[in-house]
This record gives structure tokens, sequence and C-alpha cells, in this order.
């Protein structure tokens, strides 16, 4: 167990993509981080970088308090779990778990005492004899979870561990890695496309965009104060609402409007703090159309439209009303509720 | 899974459309088969005048025959040496290219080129290099103090056959085991590495055994290319020589039916090597129906 250090990391590659480009963070012993963003955001990249897979073009990395630049793979002391497993297809599961103990001269009683203890924690021991082909999806991932775990490495990877898996499955093993890691304090790293995986499972989050860290933060802190407009849209399902301002600069709204940071010209809301009453609070309010309803079972989505700009929107409401059927209704939202931006800067405009 | 079933309205045509493989294959293998199983029961004297129905007497006298067994020794040590010597260079080769990126393409054309050489012209280079008196090869040996003649030396002959041999086939199993290894996920091998397991170590406890269809596949291509399919090679190096040291049992049937029109004892012969061939492909296919296990 150990920490990681990255400091100023990039990757060019040989045909001058500039994968990574400079990303400094500190992970702490122990921690659980997940890395999310976009594909081709930079985050796998990061994760081989680590791993020793792909070189380091610039900066430094810390695992512990060893600079592992120049380390090979198996010298940094990680373990990694794929996003097809790569399991060794000609080899039992025990051999396919054994492989890496072998591999660092562990003697044969020594091997098969921590492997049966790995197979048992991760309820895979009836399957030891088997080969990987053998395996459905769900038991194959706990194979590869259990090579990762079995060497009791400094620190694990995760890259993408779960996407190969059925929708139901996934949620069951997004809950007993989380469980795992949490039992075993392994520093852990894990890269994600998945905003909902990421707020769940992490610590904290990094939100990745074209190989540059947006936001580093707890799950709910990024969710519910977002520093950037790319953040604001990545990170919550379904998507946040950025409204233009002067989409909604009328009379009514002046007065609100007026209350916001310079600069600000696009408003962010969360489609569950739409409103169709209007609160007490300071609020803005704007006129819309319905477009589409979208029944989701707990909660319905209600896609509109801003009447002043055709601007669409998704608002989260309990049940189907009256009101939608009429050609226009009004929408209201809250100030403390609005994400205040800056178009062209991305950033937020109140800190 | 469903297959798009065809119907020919005509009754003929699919006949038709057999017809040119049907025919080919009936007077180019099934006939002359025929024709050197019933020869191999026959004995025809001296000049041609008188054909006797003996049995088996052929095939018995084969294997009391010093000549024959001495080309069964051959050929063994002949279609073993080509093999092996083709399949090590070959997956060499195959891993070296597999390593690059931007030249990879080039280097495979220009690996699968002697490919496209018949094996005669392929034997006339090798005999060329090989030459004692003009070559180039026994010069440069010569400077290690190694005299080489392969016209007078059993072992040299060998060398040289298994040598030029061995050289097109590169070309073919270089190919396979390129593509088997750009099947191996990449993933597999940085698992590896992250495992612990040194270069040389992953390719023989993973890359190897996951290659074992196409090395197994290979095997019997090439042993069968051995045995069969290199007389050219064999007829413009050595003819057999010195002294029966390269002359295999493809070359002997030549030799005993042609040239010494010895028709009877040459067509026992080939009935031999048809039984092998078919004991190779029922090994192979045994083996390919029932893959391999993961």
């Amino acid at each position: 167990m150990s920490s990681i250090r990255i400091h100023n990391l990039s990757k060019v590659y040989a045909d001058g993509t500039h994968a990574v480009k400079g990303i400094d963070l500190t992970i702490r012993d122990g921690e659980f981080i997940v890395l999310v963003g976009p594909s081709g955001c930079g985050k796998s990249t990061l994760l081989r970088m680590i791993a020793g897979l792909e070189t380091i073009t610039t900066g430094d990395l810390y695992i512990g308090e060893q600079r592992v630049n120049q380390l090979e793979p198996a010298q940094r002391d990680i373990a990694m779990v794929f996003q097809n497993y790569a399991l060794y297809p000609h080899m039992t599961v025990y051999q396919n778990m054994a492989y890496g103990l072998k591999n660092r001269g562990w003697q044969k009683s020594a091997i098969e005492e921590r492997v049966r203890k790995t197979a048992q924690m991760l309820e895979i021991e009836h399957h030891l004899t088997r080969k990987p082909k053998a395996l459905s999806g769900g038991q194959r991932q706990r194979v590869a979870m259990g090579r990762a775990l079995v060497r009791e490495p400094a620190a694990f990877l995760l890259d993408e561990p779960l996407s190969n898996l059925d929708a139901k499955l996934r949620v069951q093993m997004r809950v007993e890695i989380k469980q795992l890691q949490r039992r075993l304090q392994t520093t852990s790293l894990y890269v994600t496309h998945d905003q909902l995986e990421a707020m769940t499972l992490g610590d904290r989050l990094v939100v990745l965009n074209q190989g540059q860290i947006e936001q580093v933060g707890a799950p709910l802190e990024v969710y519910q104060r977002p520093e950037t407009l790319f953040v604001a849209s990545f990170i919550g399902s379904p998507n946040m609402n950025l409204i233009p301002v002067q989409a909604i600069n009328h009379p009514l709204n002046q007065a609100a409007l007026a209350t916001l940071p310079q600069q600000t010209d696009i408003l962010g809301v969360r489609p569950d703090k739409l409103l169709l009453q209007p609160p007490t609070t300071p609020h803005i309010q704007f006129e819309c159309s319905m477009t589409l309803f979208e029944p989701a079972g707990a909660e319905s989505h209600l896609y509109m439209r801003l009447c002043s700009d055709e601007h669409n929107l998704v608002m989260r409401v309990e049940s189907m009303s009256e009101l939608f059927q009429q050609p226009s209704f009004t929408v209201y939202a809250e100030i403390q509720h609005l994400h205040p931006f800056n178009q062209s800067s991305g950033k937020r405009t109140d800190s | 899974m469903q297959t798009k079933q065809l119907t020919f309205n005509h009754r003929w045509l699919p006949y038709l459309l057999l017809a040119p493989q049907v025919i080919i294959t009936a007077i180019f293998f099934l006939w002359p088969a025929a024709q050197a199983m019933y020869q191999s029961l026959l004995r025809q004297d001296a000049f041609g005048f008188r054909t006797t129905f003996v049995g088996l007497d052929n095939f018995t006298a084969l294997f009391a025959d010093d000549l024959y067994l001495n080309a069964l020794k051959v050929t063994l040590v002949f279609s073993l040496g080509t093999t092996l010597l083709s399949m090590s260079i070959a997956l060499l080769f195959a891993v070296m290219v597999n390593r690059m990126l931007r030249s990879r393409d080039l280097y495979t054309t220009f690996l699968v080129w002697p490919y496209a050489i018949a094996p005669a012209i392929a034997g006339v280079l090798w005999w060329f290099i090989f030459n004692p008196s003009i070559g180039i090869l026994p010069y440069l040996l010569e400077m290690l103090g190694i005299n080489w003649n392969h016209r007078a030396n059993g072992n040299h002959a060998m060398i040289l056959v298994i040598i030029a041999a061995a050289w097109k086939q590169i070309s073919y199993n270089f190919l396979f085991f390129l593509a088997g290894l750009q099947s191996i996920p990449q993933s597999l091998i940085e698992a590896a590495a992250i495992d612990g397991a040194s270069r040389l170590k992953r390719f023989w406890t993973i890359v190897f055994p996951l290659l074992s269809p196409i090395t197994f596949f290979l095997l019997v291509v090439n042993i069968v290319y051995a045995m069969f399919d290199t007389f050219g090679v064999i007829h413009a190096t050595t003819e057999g020589g010195p002294a029966q040291a390269t002359n295999i049992l493809v070359y002997k049937v030549y030799r005993d039916g042609f040239v010494s029109m010895n028709l009877g004892s040459s067509a026992a012969q080939s009935v031999i090597l048809m039984a092998i061939v078919v004991v190779l492909t029922v090994i192979q296919f045994r083996y390919i129906e029932r893959k391999v296990n993961y």
C-alpha cells in the first residue's frame, strides 16, 4: 500500500498526438480514485503510464517514495485489471492467479495458500481447475480481480473493468468492488467513461477532458459544484441544462439576473431543480413547450423547448400533468440552484 | 446459424458446376492412383515384353531392400530437418516483424517473395551458392577451414538440400506465424509483463502456447511439403547423391520408375507414399476438428 504522486505528467505519441497534457495529482494511501471522462480524453493513457505500459514523455511519477518513471511494470508493485480481463486462455483459473507469484519466485505451498485464500474471498474457489473459456462473464471478471488481488500489490489499476458486463451484473460488481476496496484499503485507480460508476465508486473523482484535469473532488462536491462547463455537462444524468442568459433576459428576470456575477452568460440548472410552481425565494422563470414525455418509473423526464429561442431543456417531474398539454407553461428555478458559467473561459463565474 | 438456401431450377446445373473439379480430380489423381495400385502388384521384365502378376512381392522386396530402407531414413532426416529449420526461422522472423510498427508491411512483402519462386529455381539458386568450385559459401567456409563439397560428402549434400527446401517454406510459415501473433491480444502480453514475466518467459509461457494450433498445423503441412513437394529441389541440386545420401522417397520413385524403368517397384513405393499422406491428413483433420482446448 502506498500513495501515488503524479507531477506534470505528459504523453506525446510518435505521431504527435498529445494524449496527456501535464497532469498533477496526488493519490493518498488507500484512496479510491476514479478517472472519468469521455473516450479519447487520455484517462486510459494516464493509467497505462502509471502501470508502465506506456512510456512517460515528460514529468515524474512516484509510487510510495520511489520515482518509478524508468521501472518495468513488474517492478512497480502494481496490479491491473483489463477491460477484456486478459486472462491467459490456456491456463486454468488457478494457474492464472498463480502466474504472477510463480514469476516472483514464491514457494509452491505459499502460492497455493494465497491463491486459495483469494479465491475464497471472491467466491471462485469452485472454478480453480477450470479454464477461462468455461466461465461466465461475471466469473471471468472475478478471476481477473483475483489475479490482481492475489499479489497484494501497492496499488490496483482498473481499466474500465465492468464495461463488458450486462447492466445488472455491472451494478452488482460495482458494489462488490467498492466493498472489496473498503476492506483491503489498497490504493486504487479506476478508469471509466460511465459517470454513474464514477459517482458511486470513488472517494474522489478526477474529471479529464482532452488530456487535462477539469476538476478533482469528492463525487458529491463535483456534482453539486462543477467548476467548469465541461464537468457540468458531463456529470449527472440527465445532463445539466445549460441556458444562455440572453435567452431568458426579459423584464421578469431582470432583478434576479442582476444578482449573478459579472461575465455570466450561461446558467446551469439540474433537471431536478426546475419547478412548475413559483418558489418563495428569488428565482428566474421562463416559458416552455413540451417536446417529449419520458416515464422512467420512479421519476419521469420531461423534454421541453424554451419558447424564446428553441433551446432544449430537460426536467425531472413526478408525473404527467395537465399543464403540459397547453401550448406553453412557465418553469421556475431558484437562484441558489443556478450554476453561473462564462462561455468563453468555460469556468464558473462565482468562484 | 441459418445459411441462405439457393435453389437451382435447372437439374443439370449443379453437376455442370461441379464437373471441372471432379474431372480434374479423376484424371490427375484417381486414375493415376488406381493405376499405381494396380501396377504395384505387377512385375515387368527388363525389356517390357511381359507383365506378370506377383501379388505383394513388390512390397516385401522393398522392405528387404537396404536402399529403400536407406531412403526412408534419409526422408525422415530430411523432412524433420527441413520442417524444424523453416519453422524456427519463420517464427523468429515473425516475432521480430511483429514488433515493428511502421516497417512491418515492407518486411512482410519481402519475406513472402521467396514463396513465389519455383522449387527447381530455388534449388539452382542454392546449387550456385554452394557450388564447390564457383559458389560463394564454400569460398567463405574455406576461410573457416571447412572444406565444403556436397558432391563427395553426404552430410554436406543433406545440409544443402535441407537449406534449399526450407528456404522457400520460410515464407509460408512466416505468414501463418505472423497472423497467429497478431491475433494474440496485446493485453495478454501486458498482463504477463505486470505479472513479472521477462520477455523470454512471456514468449514461452504465453505466446508460444497460444500459437500451438498454428504450430501444429504448420508441422503437418511442412512435413507433407518436405516429403512430397521437394522433388524439384533434389533434382536441381544433388539428384539424390552422393551415394544415395539425399535420395528421398519421392525422388526414389522417380529414379526407379523413369530412370531404371522398374515400374512395379516404383508403383509400390508411390502406394506407400500415398498411405503416408493419408495418415498425415487424418492426423491433421482430427486435430483441427478437435481444435485446441481453450
